[in-house]
């Protein structure tokens, strides 16, 4: 895969923060980064922190920042671009940053990363999302459909509340959540294969927690069906100085923040990877 | 390689300092494996070697052997703090000089590789091969690690640190510097030692032992079982040992541990450190290097800095007698 790779400026600098609303379950942020670059790739991501209080407090963390993958990037017309996060709060990093309002400063460093690369050949694109691994997918799909692409969108979701993330697409999505709630009860993995096994040849770029990328790389595998996983791990510093974030692959260990995030599935034995979960 | 003539502060203060004679456009120095200036390059791109946030770039620690690393997780966030268990990934010697050093190259400052070895036989040769190479200004010896011969963590004990010392002064035309282990009982003791031994420098403070577990199952959560600790949360340890080394020896002293401003770099320098070393606040901001270069400068320009680089300076009364290195009543 060619790097799909938007050079960051090397240092943390602030944006401002217009807008921050409620998507169902998740929180809808989105900030002018006039410092950064307009055309960060699909798939890339930005360390985030909160330009004041972060940190102190009743846990005495964040300390770090967190890595959260862009939603969507559009150009400013100063330069630099409005950038959109989707957040889960999970636990104190992403609760602070939930409560960040409008003239607030997001501290970011970024975008970071191997983003999304082209589908090769003629291959159709298909997106495959679960939960707030939807985020990445968003850019994706606007970038799609632009080339005239026609990607088809197929989302997971937990609950109806976290599937109401399915209003930012524009295309048709399939949905199906855990508990039924809403489109069809059950897991990605079988619309996806239906679509594999009935539809033309395609490329397959999904997101989300490790039991379903692991999921879909295998059904991938046995398909023989190219696909590009954006893999999540704990991050300290997010540009490959603190050997942290690394995930077992074929070859052996690689950073998830400077070979990744997005991997090509035929590099991993499994995605279910070690590199997190929750601190808790 | 020659440095960079020395950088102008903002007021067009001259910043520069000597570090074991090689000269340095400022005080401001990388802990060795928080900062991968390769990686780095990829993110950033060259706009990382315009603005290179250090004075002098200490390369991550290189063994004999490759090294994998530790299984993840590798990482641990605590109260304003970080543990972590890396395992020292590295390409081995050989990788390191065919493919990482002539990038190190490019950087616009002196350079630094850190080595480590497991019996004096391997370090002996780490430290010739690399003292051969002409980019390289001074030469780091991690010794937080055992001597798989005598079973003795290298750098805990004055005597085992003196012998390796000794001999590898012998080989290197380079300065060299020993990077002391906090967890020993009394890192002023070892400093003598070193210096005894004819080590050029010391630096301190490497990551404090730590450890912690998952919040649900209560087993240890990091890969390596316990970890090292980095960032503010150690910065009053590692001031009080920084203190406690100047006291103990009259060769340069390099600061770290903690250090996230310019007011933190300038009480590492009141305690007696030559120069300072930022680590885990890098991985905060990857300019931070150069904002606590800048912030320091601007002190020192009122008059508070304070530098030694090359002599002794009075040893702290911390009425415990001279460099003696005591552990807090517990
Ligand atoms: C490349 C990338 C893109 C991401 N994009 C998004 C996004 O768009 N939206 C979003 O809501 N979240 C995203 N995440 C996950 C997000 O970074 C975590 O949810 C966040 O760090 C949690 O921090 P916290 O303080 O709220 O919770 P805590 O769980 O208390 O986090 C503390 C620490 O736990 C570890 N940790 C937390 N979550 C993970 C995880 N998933 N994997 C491994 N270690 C973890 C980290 O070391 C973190 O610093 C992304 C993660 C990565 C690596
Ligand atoms: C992720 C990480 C990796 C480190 N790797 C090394 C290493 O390879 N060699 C070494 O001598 N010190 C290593 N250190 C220790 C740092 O160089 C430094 O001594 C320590 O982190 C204290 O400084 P700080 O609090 O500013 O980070 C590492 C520290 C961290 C956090
Ligand atoms: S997060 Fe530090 S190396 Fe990847």
């Amino acid at each position: 895969m060619t790097e799909a790779r938007t050079l960051a400026p090397p240092e943390r600098r602030l944006a401002e923060v217009l807008e921050s609303r409620r998507v169902g379950a998740y929180t809808l942020i989105t900030a002018a980064d006039a410092g950064g670059p307009a055309d960060p790739r699909p798939g890339q991501f930005y360390m985030l922190a909160t330009g004041a209080q972060w940190g102190g407090g009743s846990t005495e963390r964040p300390y770090l920042p967190r890595a959260f993958s862009f939603a969507r990037a559009r150009p400013r017309p100063g330069g630099g671009a409005d950038l959109d996060f989707l957040l889960e709060d999970v636990g104190p990093g992403t609760h602070r940053l939930g409560l960040l309002g409008a003239g607030e400063p997001l501290a970011l460093v970024g975008p970071l990363g191997a983003g999304f690369g082209p589908a090769a050949g003629d291959r159709q694109p298909v997106l495959v999302g679960g939960g707030i691994g939807t985020a990445p997918l968003l850019c994706l799909h606007d970038e799609l459909i632009e080339v005239g692409a026609a990607p088809t969108v197929i989302l997971g979701f937990r609950s109806g509340a976290h599937a109401e993330a399915v209003a930012l697409f524009e295309r048709e999505v399939t949905l199906s959540t855990d508990d039924g709630s809403a489109g069809r009860p059950g897991l990605v993995t079988e619309p996806l294969r239906e679509r594999l096994e009935g539809g033309p040849p395609a490329t397959v770029y999904a997101c989300g927690p490790p039991p379903m990328l692991e999921a879909v790389r295998a059904l991938c595998a046995e398909q023989a069906v190219p696909a590009q996983l954006a893999l999540e791990s704990g991050m300290a510093c997010g540009f490959g100085a603190c050997f942290g974030c690394v995930v077992p692959t074929r070859e052996g260990y690689i950073r998830v923040c400077v070979d990744g995030p997005v991997v090509e599935g035929a590099r991993l034995r499994s995605a279910l990877v070690a590199g997190g979960g929750d601190q808790g | 390689m020659s440095p960079e003539s020395p950088a102008l502060g903002p007021r067009g203060a001259d910043r520069s300092v000597a570090l074991c004679g090689v000269p340095l456009r400022g005080p401001v120095l990388n802990g060795s494996g928080t900062f991968d200036a390769i990686a780095a390059r990829r993110a950033f791109g060259d706009a990382l070697l315009e603005r290179f946030p250090f004075d002098l770039f200490v390369s991550k620690t290189i063994t004999l052997e490759p090294r994998e690393g530790n299984p993840p997780p590798r990482l641990w966030e605590t109260p304003a703090g970080l543990l972590n268990s890396i395992g020292l990934p590295n390409k081995g010697l050989e990788g390191f000089l065919a493919t990482d050093l002539p990038q190190l190259a490019e950087l616009p400052v002196p350079l630094c590789v850190s080595v480590m070895g497991f019996t004096r036989d391997e370090l002996a040769e780490l430290v010739e091969r690399v003292d051969a190479r002409d980019e390289v200004s001074l030469i780091e010896l991690n010794v937080s690690c055992p001597n798989v011969e005598t079973g003795l963590i290298m750098g805990a004990d004055p005597d085992e640190t003196a012998r390796a010392v000794e001999r590898l002064r012998r080989l290197c035309t380079k300065p060299l510097v020993v990077k002391l282990t906090p967890n020993a009982v009394a890192p002023g003791a070892v400093a003598a030692a070193a210096e005894g031994a004819g080590a050029d420098a010391v630096s301190l403070v490497n990551t404090l032992k730590g450890m912690a577990l998952h919040p649900r199952t209560r087993q240890p959560w990091l890969g390596g079982g316990s970890g090292g600790l980095s960032g503010p949360a150690i910065r009053a340890v590692a001031l009080e040992q920084v203190a406690a080394v100047a006291g103990s020896v009259s060769i340069p002293v390099i600061g770290m541990g903690g250090i996230a401003s310019g007011g933190d770099a300038a009480e590492f320098m009141a305690a007696g450190a030559a120069v300072i070393a930022v680590g885990t606040e890098s991985f905060r901001d990857p300019a931070a290097g150069r904002r606590i270069g800048d912030e320091l400068a601007g002190l020192a320009d009122h008059g508070s800095g304070k530098h030694r680089t090359e002599g002794r300076a009075p040893a702290p009364d911390r009425g415990q007698g001279s460099g003696a290195h005591a552990d807090p009543p517990s």
